[in-house]
């Protein structure tokens, strides 16, 4: 199926440079036809892909595009890995990205930038999809750092503002600590493999996992303990896990469709993505798996108490976003990647669903984002408030959407982990927090949910006047994803995560497989655990965060401003954003340059050129007397003074003889 | 395999001769005169041809071969033992073909922004560019001497006279540094000479040296190599330099006199001296990690965007020296070569990246008169196309994978990490470093609201301007995209290196 490969990954590509570079010659029309057209033939054959896959029992295929480097016996090749991970990412991203090229006709309507925004997303397709299909750990950075470099234009994409501007450098530095991380890790692999094919590191894992490396002198590390930290630190700035995940909330200054494809869907589960895809690496370092646990878990409980705080609309989606990759994150740690992955998808659609929604309502308030000036849309925009209603349900997990059965079974994985019996300390911190997060996540969404469709509508009149619903590319997309939104767990629960759906793609080790083990003791069918909801501690978390919403920002919205004042320390610790910005802008970034001055003032200006060089130049001023008038600019005399000087040379070294 | 044409001594004596030639005829009264307009479609055919002479080199070079290659013999000085000797391998072959590359490219940049002496001008950056060539190929120590001090006139007067207001500063510093560096070189030539006889640089290779000789070679050669790169702490000049020099000036210094350091190690410092080498390497080390490290934080600070790029290049350069001297802190059987390669790989890339970098800001500097970041703001509102190629280098000096700058910073830090944790942890800090000042600039450059009344009335780039950034940019996504052909020319020569440089003479 290699053919259909190339078109999959080359005709978004193309399309994107047709689209930016075609200019007038293409126009706007033509930029939006063409890269539809692109993202729509990957995405068609993406699913023929996935159907062969796995209902027509192809094989997994590792293929060799071309040699891209080799050197010392290390051999850098292209290629492509194609199994069911990478064919179910394939769906949901070329998926994901067609309904945000066809949102984004009415989105970007009337922006001056339209065909340089399709250009982007096309190439952002492009670069998402060489990510995933990579075969090999040179690929999988150059996808991971081109994703990077298209969502740092993306995000400055109305480049006047300065807050977008700000925004997009902070993502991409942030972006780059973590990826330090990573290339660090990817040196690791070769340092102790040779190689970066996958195959033949996952074949070498187990003699890697025999080996240690002392980064402190006289303390031996296994090999792959450090191999996968340092690759999961790459996941952490990528997957915005705490503490690098300050440039999530900030990267909502691009348009919202590309909050949407890549700062919800697909870009930042690329680290959740890597480290399934390395799980036989992971399942060799159990101190590995319990770091990702534990920052999943601060991720998850703690970005979402910062959702509780927000009043703009894509923010409170944003940190919602980063509370939900904290929950994959957990998955994974607890040797649950394919509830990961189940979760990364309908997490895909729902979030999706919701930042387009967002964004419907932002553009029929006029680019208006508070949602303290929203209220009462409901009866204006029906096709959003429905569609909004479904993303926020399947979110919060309420039996029988799609995010029910992802997280409802992702909880019960971290229940029923190795870790209760590995390490109850990691046990309970994760346990506790992803349960807990779904009374804040249920109360968060329906804060924003009643904020803006309910109760009174807090508009001025004259965008009262100009309230309606949003056309049709608009509408059309989000009913496209409400739909998978709602129904994608029930048919596909069973065999992603019980039906052995992943084959080899996802290697666990058997006493960490807590999936295989729920899937004997506790899986009866999508109806059984629908049945079972009920009696869960999970089901009336959720239940109360809504009736908490409800009555807190419908019934008595005076009690949040009491809470508010009477909390006040907490509260401001809530909007700072717990002082991570302060850390990283003031700390390290204002801490780089103060050193940076002090290097170039006191090192360059002062020592090296004020002390040695000018130094020496002065007690040659003389020379340069002579100097100064050689300046002339008779190329003669500067080449007849070289002649002489090396005669000379060569008359002594004659006379030596 | 060797061609029967010299083709070595063409490349050489053409730009050579064309200078001298463009020199004699002058361009008349003033630059508007329609000689100066001749002038400059003379030196750009020469260079042209120069150019497409050299891709014979590349179709010709068997990359399959560790001897030297295009060799040219003939005695020079008989008494002395000194030949006209030539020849390339898998290190100078790249680096040469770099040159003709560029070269071309400086002469269109050039083509409307010179209004004093332009035949001048030319003639000068044709007569760099046979003497950096010489400088590449020459064999035998006097005539790779003789290149090496000739190549600084021209630059020299490129800069002194079509310079900025410092210029007799930055032309003295500039001078002084490297004048004293090369010197000592030279007194290790006559050394070496007395031990074999001959001036052969690939002879040298042979000297029998014991290690206390050894270092003091090491460190002659050290000085005159680590002004040129340049390394921490000699590189104070270059800033300077690259301030006063114009555009050209700029790109031709960073593109390819920069990578005259790192080639006079590879092709002198590591066979000749392997004791002594290995001797310095951790020093060596620790200078290319103060590079990588000290000199980004102080890029980061830079008001200047020349004196920003400036400092980027000798960052850059770092990754040269780290990837050449690595080789002795590498324990077991692979991964020496790949930080050589790795440096070899940095050096093509830098020349194009950091020349394409120093004409985006010569693009600016003709249409505004001035190099202070605070003095922009917003380009990208008037000049788009400017703009995707400022981003696209811009992200190519960040090391971005799919851009020629990845390339090399990838293998040299794989190779690090073979070595040792913590100057891989240390040299990787480039990622972090590298996009904080590059993309800060540009943030404050190319984005924003426009800053003031000259950005708005900017014109974007040219055909002529756009012409040569394209190129370049074919070439940096090009190499980044398949750098195979590069490596591939320098594996064997490099593998050859690496059993010199381990054989110790002791």
């Amino acid at each position: 199926m290699l053919d259909y490969y190339l078109i999959i990954v080359f005709s978004p590509l193309l399309a994107a440079a047709l689209a930016g570079l075609g200019g007038r010659r293409i126009g706007r029309a033509g930029a939006h036809t063409v890269t539809i057209l692109g993202v729509g033939a990957a995405c068609v054959l993406s699913f023929v892909v996935l159907y062969r896959m796995y209902w027509g029992g192809a094989p997994a295929e590792n293929i060799n595009l071309y040699t891209w480097a080799v050197s010392d016996g290390l051999r850098m090749e292209i290629g492509f890995l194609v199994d069911r991970l990478t064919a179910l990412m394939m769906v949901v991203v070329t998926f994901v990205s067609l309904m945000v090229h066809v949102y984004t006709i009415g989105y970007m309507r009337e922006d001056p930038g339209y065909q340089r925004f399709f250009s982007y997303i096309s190439l952002f397709t492009f670069a998402m999809l060489m990510l995933v299909m990579a075969n090999n750990f040179l690929q999988l950075f150059f996808g991971w750092e081109a994703v990077g470099l298209v969502s740092y234009l993306l995000i400055g994409f109305w480049y006047k503002r300065e807050t977008a501007i700000f925004a997009n450098l902070k993502a991409f530095l942030v972006n780059r600590v973590g990826d330090f991380g990573f290339l660090l890790g990817i040196a690791a692999v070769v340092l102790f493999s040779n190689s970066l094919d996958y195959a033949e590191v996952f074949r070498q894992a187990k003699s890697i996992s025999q080996q240690t490396i002392e980064i402190i002198p006289g303390q031996p590390y296994n090999a792959m303990t450090v191999i996968c930290i340092l690759l999961f630190i790459g996941a952490m700035g990528k997957s915005a896990q705490a503490p690098l995940h300050v440039w999530l909330p900030d990267s909502m200054e691009g348009p919202t469709p590309i909050s949407a494809l890549i700062h919800a869907a697909t870009m930042v589960t690329a680290g959740i993505f890597m480290v399934a895809r390395m799980s036989p690496l992971y399942e060799l370092s159990v101190t590995a798996l319990g770091v990702v646990i534990v920052i999943g878990a601060v991720t998850a409980f703690f970005m979402g108490l910062l959702g509780l705080v927000q009043n703009d609309i894509k923010r409170v989606v944003a940190y919602s976003t980063l509370s939900q990759l904290g929950y994959m994150s957990v998955a994974l740690g607890a040797s649950a990647y394919g509830a990961a992955i189940f979760h990364l998808m309908t997490h895909a659609f729902f979030k999706a669903l919701l930042f387009l929604a967002a964004g419907s309502v932002i553009i029929a308030m006029h680019h208006e984002q508070d949602i303290r000036r929203m209220g009462g849309i409901r009866r204006y925009m029906p096709i959003t408030y429905w569609t909004s209603l479904i993303g926020s349900l399947a979110l919060i997990g309420v039996p029988g959407m799609s995010g029910f059965f992802s997280k409802d079974l992702l909880i019960e994985a971290v229940r029923q982990s190795h870790w209760q019996q590995t390490d109850t300390w990691v046990y309970w911190i994760a346990y506790l927090s992803v349960l807990l997060g779904v009374f804040v996540t249920a109360l968060y969404s329906f804060r924003m949910f009643f904020l803006v469709f309910h109760g009174e509508t807090r508009a001025d009149a004259a965008t009262r006047s100009h309230l309606h619903e949003t056309p049709w590319v608009v509408t059309a997309p989000l009913v496209l994803l409400a739909i998978p939104s709602a129904i994608i767990g029930w048919i596909t629960v069973e065999p992603i995560l019980f039906g052995g759906f992943f084959g080899g793609a996802i290697v666990v080790a058997p006493e960490h497989d807590v999936l295989a083990r729920l899937g004997v003791e506790f899986w009866h069918g999508s109806l059984g655990l629908v049945a079972h909801a009920v009696v869960t501690p999970v089901f009336w978390l959720a239940t109360a965060g809504v009736a908490t919403a409800w009555f807190l920002y419908l019934k008595r919205p005076d009690i949040p401003e009491t809470l508010c004042r009477r909390f006040k320390a907490l509260h401001v610790l809530l909007e700072r954003k717990y002082y991570f910005d302060e850390l990283w802008i003031r700390g390290f970034a204002g801490g780089g340059r103060r050193l940076g001055d002090l290097l170039w003032k006191k090192g360059d200006q002062f020592l090296i050129d004020g002390m040695l060089v000018n130094g020496t130049a002065n007690s040659i001023a003389r020379l340069a007397g002579i100097l100064r008038q050689l300046q002339s600019g008779y190329l003669y005399t500067y080449a007849f003074a070289m002649i002489i000087g090396l005669t000379m040379l060569l008359g002594w070294l004659v006379w030596l003889q | 395999m060797s061609l029967f044409t010299p083709l070595l001594s063409i490349l050489i004596w053409l730009p050579v001769i064309g200078g001298i030639a463009l020199l004699a005829i002058g361009d008349g009264s003033d630059a508007g005169s329609s000689r100066a307009s001749v002038m400059r479609i003379a030196a750009l055919a020469v260079s042209l041809i120069t150019f497409l002479l050299s891709i014979g080199l590349y179709t010709g070079f068997d990359a399959a071969a560790a001897d030297m290659q295009f060799v040219e013999r003939h005695a020079w000085i008989a008494t002395l033992n000194i030949d006209y000797y030539l020849g390339i391998d898998g290190l100078s072959a790249p680096l040469i073909l770099l040159t003709t590359f560029v070269t071309p490219l400086v002469v269109i940049a050039a083509w409307d922004g010179i209004r004093v002496r332009p035949a001048q001008y030319f003639a000068a950056f044709l007569m760099l560019e046979g003497l950096m060539i010489g400088v590449f190929s020459a064999l035998d120590g006097i005539l790779f001497y003789v290149f090496w001090e000739f190549m600084l006139v021209p630059m020299f007067l490129i800069i002194g006279v079509w310079g900025g207001d410092r210029r007799i500063y930055a032309t003295l510093k500039f001078f002084l540094y490297t004048f004293l560096g090369s010197v000592l070189m030279l007194v290790a030539f006559i050394y070496l000479y007395r031990q074999t006889g001959s001036f052969d640089l690939l002879g040298f290779a042979d000297a029998p040296l014991a290690l206390a000789a050894q270092k003091l070679i090491f460190l002659a050669f050290l000085l005159a190599f680590a002004v040129k790169v340049p390394m921490w702490p000699v590189h104070t000049w270059l800033p300077d330099a690259h301030v006063e020099a114009p555009t050209g000036g700029s790109v031709i210094l960073a593109a390819i006199m920069l990578k005259m350091g790192g080639y006079g190690f590879v092709r002198l410092s590591l066979p000749i001296v392997p004791d002594g080498s290995a001797y310095f390497a951790g020093l060596m080390i620790g200078l290319s990690l103060i590079a990588v490290v000290y000199i980004g934080l102080v890029a980061l600070m830079q008001k200047d965007m020349k004196k920003l790029i400036a400092y980027s290049s000798i960052a850059h350069m770092g990754f040269v020296t780290l990837g050449f001297f690595l080789p002795w802190h590498i324990g077991g059987d692979s991964g020496a070569a790949l930080g050589v390669s790795g440096g070899m790989v940095q050096m093509v890339s830098h020349g194009l990246i950091s020349g394409a970098m120093f004409l985006c800001v010569g693009v600016l500097y003709e249409r505004v008169h001035s190099r202070r970041i605070a003095d922009y703001g917003g380009v990208a509102n008037t000049m788009p196309a400017f703009a995707a190629f400022m981003v696209l280098f811009a992200m190519a000096n960040a090391g971005l994978p799919g851009t020629s700058g990845f390339v090399g910073e990838f293998l040299v830090i794989v190779a690090s990490f073979k070595a040792n944790f913590w100057i891989a942890f240390l040299a990787s800090s480039t990622l972090i470093l590298g996009a904080a000042y590059t993309l800060w600039m540009v943030k404050r450059v190319v984005y924003g609201e426009i800053a003031n009344d000259k950005v708005a009335v900017l014109e974007d780039l040219n055909g002529r301007e756009f012409l040569v950034l394209g190129i370049l940019a074919a070439a940096v996504l090009l190499l980044g995209i398949w750098p195979a052909p590069l490596v591939d020319m320098m594996n064997v020569t490099i593998e050859q290196l690496l059993a010199q440089a381990a054989a110790s003479k002791l």
